[in-house]
């Protein structure tokens, strides 16, 4: 349609999104997904995509920084997908449109704290519209590495209000499953030093001013962080694991958790 | 009522508050009519489909204001240095939905407002915002945003003193816009909505819509509709002396000079 129009622009000619030439024909889960469903939403959804009717499951892994996170999701990830399953791993900050431009805005601190909420809103959207809820019509396992929730205890930590940031997220998918990885501040602190050896300006909470000390204040950060995600157990259904174990440990009650889940949906 | 004759020379009584508008930051120091108070900021917004005229109209107030010595700040839609560039890419690369889309303005709303709006709301400046968040509720609801979600995103926005909307029939813009077969690009056609696949027929087909969403709202949010279908010195009138009644016992400066002034106020 629009490369017949010589009134738009050239880089418009490739507009037409095709939103499922991303994703490999799950044929490896093909035949035993189970029904269709519809697709639930917390808030409005998005209107203009009705009757949403998903076959595939959404879980999330959520957690700080140096959680072990990562690792688990792709460990998880090659578990499921030898067990037959396709999988689409996804995060924050990986959208086609706009991951460069976060970095930009983190790099600049001018930016103010409605405004990077709102960019981590709209690079969350898109990865939502253009692989999560495709691949989940799809049949696709998704694992999510990090969610909206994380979003939402940053804005919350932040100051801004609890129920604007939950109406913003009104648009996103109900997960099948949410993984909370608990990790005591002080033992996390050490993980990032293994990691990195420095502490990340955000992650650190610095922008917000909660102590000169980087150290003081990546605990007092973390630690309000870890606060706002026991509020939000209940609410959302988060299943905390404690993520102070071994790595092989907490592997183990992930899997098992998500095994029983995925079998139960036979 | 005589407003054209000369600022709002204080006739109404009521005493200026410190009011606070919206959540969070929306807060700030409002003025009702009554004494002049150089502390408290005045927000216009200028309002109205493409070819209404509003920039124009905008542009004339705003060296009215600055002739009288008034400190002015003005701010267009979609602006916002930071955000710009990354909205502008995943334009042409024809990738944004309509939630991303509204996301992504909104961003661009947010960065101005807490580094610019509301910072020289609060220094006493009259802020003249060329488009303000009714642009967003009426673009994003025509493109099939839940009209509640669009409204709560933008819920922190202090309203502005007065929000003047520029009523031309749509005939009347469109023509002026596509007078010189202007290239149109492909969001600004709409042609993400399929609504036709020519993007003339599509500019036109979703202007109307605007105007619709325009239209249906100037009661409940309190816009001021200013018949643009006049000449433009006309209009400057009586916008000059709408603006003026913000101005509580301060003297104004002549609304223009000329033959026009007697033009302006039969």
């Amino acid at each position: 349609m629009a490369s017949s129009n010589p009134e738009l622009e050239d880089d418009d000619q490739e507009a037409v999104r095709r939103p499922y030439s991303m994703l490999p024909e799950p044929h490896a889960s093909a035949g035993r997904d189970g029904g269709q469903r519809k697709l639930r939403f917390y808030g409005h959804g998005m209107p203009y995509l009705k009757d949403l009717e998903v076959k595939g499951h959404l879980i999330v892994i959520e957690g700080p920084d140096a959680s072990g996170r990562s690792t688990h999701t792709q460990t998880i990830q090659a578990k499921l997908e030898a067990d037959g399953h396709a999988v689409l791993g996804t995060g924050l900050k990986r959208s086609e449109l706009i991951s460069e431009g976060i970095i930009e805005a983190k790099g600049n601190l001018g930016v103010g704290k409605r405004t990077l909420s709102l960019f981590y809103a709209a690079d969350f959207a898109d990865q939502l519209e253009n692989k999560i809820i495709p691949a989940l019509e799809a049949g696709y396992v998704v694992l999510a590495d990090r969610y909206i929730y994380t979003l939402m205890a940053r804005n919350n930590v932040r100051g801004i209000e609890r129920r604007w940031s939950r109406s913003l997220f009104g648009f996103t998918p109900v997960p099948d499953l949410i993984f909370y990885l608990d990790v005591k501040p002080e033992e996390l602190v050490h993980r990032v030093f293994q990691k990195n050896s420095i502490l990340d300006y955000y992650e650190s909470g610095m922008d917000i001013g909660l102590s000169d000390d980087m150290y003081k204040s990546f605990l007092i950060y973390q630690g309000k962080m870890a606060k706002e995600f026991e509020k939000m157990k209940k609410l959302f259904g988060l299943q905390f694991i404690d993520g102070n174990r071994a790595i092989d440990q907490v592997d183990a009650d992930l899997q098992a958790r998500i095994d029983a889940f995925l079998n139960r949906q036979r | 009522m005589d407003q054209t004759k000369r600022g709002g020379n204080g006739g109404v009584g009521r005493r200026r508050t410190v009011a606070r508008t919206g959540a969070g930051t929306g807060a700030r120091r409002m003025r009702t009519e009554g004494a002049w108070d150089p502390a408290a900021g005045r927000l216009i917004a200028v309002e109205g489909v493409d070819g209404s005229g509003k920039s124009t109209q905008l542009h004339l107030l705003e060296q009215w204001l600055r002739h009288q010595n008034l400190k002015v700040f003005k701010t267009e839609w979609n602006s916002s240095e930071t955000v710009k560039e990354i909205t502008s890419r995943g334009k042409k690369k024809g990738l944004l939905t309509p939630t991303t889309f509204s996301l992504l303005h909104a961003t661009d709303f947010a960065d101005r407002y807490e580094r610019n709006i509301l910072p020289l709301l609060e220094a006493g400046y009259f802020v003249l915002a060329d488009r303000y968040i009714f642009t967003a509720y009426a673009r994003d609801i025509v493109r099939g945003c839940h009209p509640a979600w669009v409204r709560k995103i933008y819920s922190y926005a202090a309203k502005p003193d007065i929000t003047l909307y520029f009523r031309v029939p749509v005939d009347v813009a469109v023509s002026r816009i596509l007078a010189g077969r202007p290239k149109l690009k492909y969001y600004e056609a709409g042609m993400d909505m399929n609504l036709s696949n020519d993007p003339y027929e599509s500019y036109r087909i979703f202007q109307g819509r605007i105007v619709e969403q325009y239209e249906s709202m100037l009661e409940s949010e309190g816009l001021v509709a200013i018949d643009a279908n006049r000449g433009i010195e006309e209009q400057q009138v009586e916008v000059r002396a709408r603006v003026a009644k913000l101005f509580g016992d301060r003297e104004t400066g002549p609304l223009t000079t000329g033959p026009l002034k007697e033009h302006g106020q039969q």
